[in-house]
């Protein structure tokens, strides 16, 4: 509650900060400064619950799970707004409007991580969406932003319509919006409320850029300003994700009832796992290459959702954590460069060594190599899928495409170390090569104690 | 604790090396792989007094219930044993050459070599999965960075296909831990017969498939001539002596204990494909004329009679395929440095070229000849013993197998000796009369793998008595 609290204000202050300062840089210190006490004050929230959860009017249910979540995404955002919060220069001149939007992105994420009411996912989801709309086309000039702006609308639009259908559809078999009281779990299946099922799986699929959901994904992600392109493919997913399975996980167990979303959305993962992974392969330019491999990440993600155990929950806290901080590196890295394509890194590795040695971290952590974030993030849904039973074919088809994955993530590496070439940077602060070392030494650091983030669950 | 000093040595003086300058490095790497030395040694000695003090077990990721469990018994200690004296051996070769950005080159060889002793200490499933990959990585850096032409695609071959290996063990890894009753990654708890006979079935082949793709068995080598052919001699030094090993250790300690039974119904087609990769490989490498990619078929056909030994389910074999894994090392490692030296020399890899080496350098010949008949495992020299306890467990497992897996002694016999008359006997041409004879450091180290060579091959005994507790109990899991 603390957190969403302090987030939408905050959202509002620096609305307001752009009236008042004009200059950039301050402008993004007073951002960190917000952010953390947004950290802060979400914290603070864990002495007030104790060790059970607490529940606000029936609409928000506040938990440690929760309260971990916000940290990794409010953690994140920072690691993001110190790595790039200078590129918001380059976009346009509203800098702190852009800096308001993503403070209100990141309420409606916290609202994802603490809602306990259909109605209050409803409003999760487009308190995420809309100001994410509005990033995208932040960059006037260019029409590709703008395309991207519009498309991302339309078929943002359409799915939040199936959404609405689904929480209908649900509330018309069970008369309750309230998560706690569905009790679809229990007894016979209600045929309405499976529609409402499938429906909220399509339009929650599509929200975390799902196959066969994700054909905005690439093109949205690959017009809009890079920098956003960074925020919106790390902690908007994971908020994506939490919402997903805190409502799958939460209100659609029971015996009957999770074998007839279960298969489905097991089908839904393994197309993800391999239009993301294999798509990837062909890409030309890093940045449509991540954007693919965000879709191919997000597949790993659902492995999560439709195993049902508390391998599935660690892992998803870790998967949150490892994916949003390692491709927010890379994002900050590519924003430097001038070229976006593999030949753009070329020769990175003479001309920016710190630059190459942390962009190898991140990448493999990406790829799940040993002593990474990414590895324990992947071996944790594994495992879930794994401890699942009937899943092994879903596995098998996770570790195929986690092999496939190597191939363009070390495509990067292969760029910059042992290609010729003389990839051109913008210049390169000392802060800002410490902040790629921090952020490094985080993904390395969790790699070797995954339990440092679990220990909190 | 010294089992963790002997991981740590390599990899914090690997570290250290990255940011040394000048001839920092090559002391840096004498330095190490001498301190790594005289800590195995110590741990020979202490296996011998007090084996129990080896061990070593901390609190790791009490979450998943993983510990940082290391610990040497005798087939571990042997390995790291090959893996202190093969690196030392190498630093010892190379000491002349000036690689470009030395610095990088000798921390990744010393961090690969921290990788492999944990692979082979590591008594936690998670832990050995761990050190599994992060061995690879480094080489994988070693032969794009510092390899021929054709280094990019071939490594990255070799690379994708190592890791799909071992995201296949992965899987295994996972489904026995959640078979375990108290979900553990110790060793203990996955030896204690929890999985199934009907899962270890398909498990084995998750485990088999990432152990083959290592060793290489086939039809899993196809990465191997290429990678080796590619690599800087160093790297296939180790690659060849050491890594391969890792396969065929994987199977001893994580695949028999683990998966009797499904190593029991696997064992004929295991044994048949090893076979074949000795027939294969050792017909291809006949025809070889290049020299770095003989060698790497003839490691093939060697490492194929060790992997059929191991699922003959017999002690001997066993024994011969211990004492084997360490003469393999060795012997190949001695081949490597004569090509390494010629290559050196010469700048060429083709065996037609070369020729009436013998006249000009006669310390060339004299070893080359001696590693060779070892290579080939004639008596009185270590390779002997160990292909002699192999063929006699094949032998008492199946009669037709040792006749047609026999065969690659002939064979092996064929291409060494081929690749011997063809390299220092001959005619001279005008580029072998340039040859200059052995250096002070060649000669030293190839005078220590020589007198490995016939030491071992005359009295084996200690060798034997090393890796006895492993044999044994590896023979009562069946």
């Amino acid at each position: 509650m603390n957190a969403l609290i302090s987030t939408a204000l905050s959202g509002v202050v620096m609305m307001f900060a752009g009236l008042f300062v004009s200059n950039k840089q301050r402008i993004k210190y007073i951002a960190i400064f917000v952010l953390l006490v947004c950290l802060a004050a979400n914290l603070a929230e864990l002495s007030t619950i104790g060790a059970g959860e607490r529940t606000f009017y029936g609409m928000i249910t506040v938990s440690h799970f929760s309260i971990l979540f916000n940290a990794i995404a409010l953690g994140a955002t920072l690691i993001f707004f110190l790595l790039s919060g200078s590129a918001f220069e380059n976009v346009g001149e509203h800098v702190s409007d852009y800096f308001a939007l993503i403070f209100f992105i990141l309420s409606g994420i916290t609202l994802a991580s603490t809602f306990s009411s259909l109605l209050m996912l409803f409003l999760a989801i487009e308190i995420i969406s809309i100001p994410q709309y509005i990033l995208a086309g932040a960059d006037k000039k260019t029409p590709k932003s703008s395309e991207a702006s519009l498309k991302y609308f339309l078929m943002g639009s359409f799915s939040t319509g199936i959404l609405l259908m689904g929480i209908t559809l649900i509330y018309g078999a069970t008369g309750t919006f309230n998560v706690a009281d569905l009790g679809l779990g229990a007894g016979k299946v209600n045929t309405l409320a499976l529609c409402g099922i499938i429906l909220l799986a399509f339009a929650l699929s599509f929200k975390v850029s799902a196959a066969p959901f994700h054909f905005w994904t690439p093109d949205v992600y690959d017009g809009s300003p890079t920098v956003f392109t960074s925020f919106m493919a790390t902690v908007v997913k994971a908020g994506g994700f939490i919402a997903f399975i805190r409502i799958f996980h939460g209100a659609f167990i029971g015996e009957r009832i999770t074998a007839d979303w279960q298969l489905l959305l097991a089908i839904i993962t393994a197309a993800t796992l391999i239009i993301g992974n294999f798509t990837a392969v062909f890409q030309q330019s890093v940045k449509r290459m991540l954007a693919y491999s965000s879709i191919a990440q997000a597949g790993f993600m659902l492995l999560a959702v439709v195993s049902i155990n508390t391998h599935a929950t660690q892992g998803i806290i870790l998967y949150a954590a490892a994916y949003s901080v390692a491709t927010i590196g890379i994002f900050a890295v590519m924003i430097k460069l001038k070229d976006y394509t593999f030949d753009g890194f070329n020769g990175l590795a003479r001309t920016q060594p710190v630059l190459a040695v942390t962009t190898t971290i991140f990448v493999c952590s990406l790829a799940g190599i040993p002593l990474t974030a990414g590895f324990f993030a992947k071996y944790f849904v594994l495992t879930a899928a794994v401890e699942q039973g009937n899943l092994l074919w879903l596995v098998i088809v996770a570790v195929i495409c986690a092999a496939i994955s190597a191939y363009y993530y070390f495509r990067v590496i292969i760029a910059m170390y042992f290609k010729q070439g003389e990839a051109e940077t913008a210049p390169i602060s000392g802060g800002f090569k410490l902040m790629l070392i921090i952020t490094a030494a985080i993904v390395i650091l969790l790699g070797i104690f995954p339990g440092l983030l679990l220990q909190f669950i | 604790m010294l089992t963790v000093l002997l991981i740590l040595i390599p990899l914090v003086a690997g570290l250290i090396t990255f940011g040394l300058k000048g001839s920092g490095p090559k002391a840096m790497g004498l330095i190490a792989s001498l301190a790594s030395l005289a800590v195995t040694l110590g741990a020979l000695f202490q296996f011998r007094t007090a084996p129990a003090s080896l061990q070593f077990s901390a609190n790791w990721i009490p979450q998943l219930g993983a510990q940082f469990s290391v610990g040497l018994d005798g087939m571990g200690l042997m390995l790291c044993l090959l893996t202190a004296i093969s690196f030392l051996l190498i630093f010892i070769v190379i000491f002349n050459r000036d690689y470009e950005r030395a610095n990088n080159f000798y921390g990744l060889m010393l961090l690969s070599q921290a990788g492999l002793v944990g692979v082979f200490t590591a008594y936690d499933a998670l832990l050995f999965y761990v050190f599994w990959e992060l061995a690879l990585i480094p080489v994988y850096f070693l032969c794009s960075l510092w390899g021929g032409e054709k280094r990019i695609p071939v490594t990255f071959k070799f690379f994708v296909y190592t890791f799909a290996g071992s995201l296949l063990m992965l899987i295994g890894l996972i489904y026995i831990y959640l078979q375990t009753p108290e979900h553990s990654f110790s060793y203990a708890s996955f030896t204690s017969g929890s999985v199934a006979p009907q899962d270890q079935s398909w498990l084995f082949w998750l485990f088999f498939v990432a152990f083959a793709i290592k060793m290489p068995v086939f039809p899993f080598h196809t990465w191997q001539p290429d990678t080796y052919e590619q690599s800087p001699t160093p790297v296939t030094m180790v690659l060849s002596g050491i890594m391969v090993k890792m396969g065929l250790f994987g199977v001893v300690r994580w695949l028999l204990p683990v998966l009797p039974k499904g190593a029991y119904m696997w064992s004929d087609v295991a044994i048949v494909l090893s076979i074949i990769g000795i027939i294969y490989a050792s017909c291809i490498a006949i025809v070889q004329s290049d020299i770095k990619r003989l060698i790497a078929y003839s490691s093939i056909a060697h490492i194929g009679l060790m992997s059929a030994a191991i699922f003959t389910n017999n002690e001997q074999s066993l024994q011969g395929l211990m004492v084997q894994m360490f003469n393999h090392g060795i012997n190949i490692i001695g081949l490597w440095i004569i090509v390494e030296i010629i290559q050196n020399r010469l700048k060429i890899k083709n065996l037609n070229e070369m020729g009436g080496i013998a006249q000009y350098a006669p310390g060339i010949a004299i070893f080359l000849v001696t590693i060779s008949f070892a290579n080939i495992a004639l008596p009185l020299t270590n390779g002997f013993i160990g292909e002699f306890l192999m063929f006699s467990g094949l032998f008492q497992y199946n009669v037709w197998f040792m006749a047609v897996a026999g065969l690659g002694v002939i064979l092996g016999a064929v291409y060494t000796l081929n690749m011997v008359q063809k390299v220092i006997f001959g005619q001279s041409n005008q580029l072998t009369e340039t040859t200059t004879d052995l250096k002070g450091n060649e000669l030293l180290v190839l005078s220590i793998i020589v007198v490995i060579i016939l030491v071992l091959g005359v009295y084996p005994k200690p060798m034997l008595e090393l890796v006895s507790s492993t044999t044994e109990l590896v023979n009562k899991v069946y």
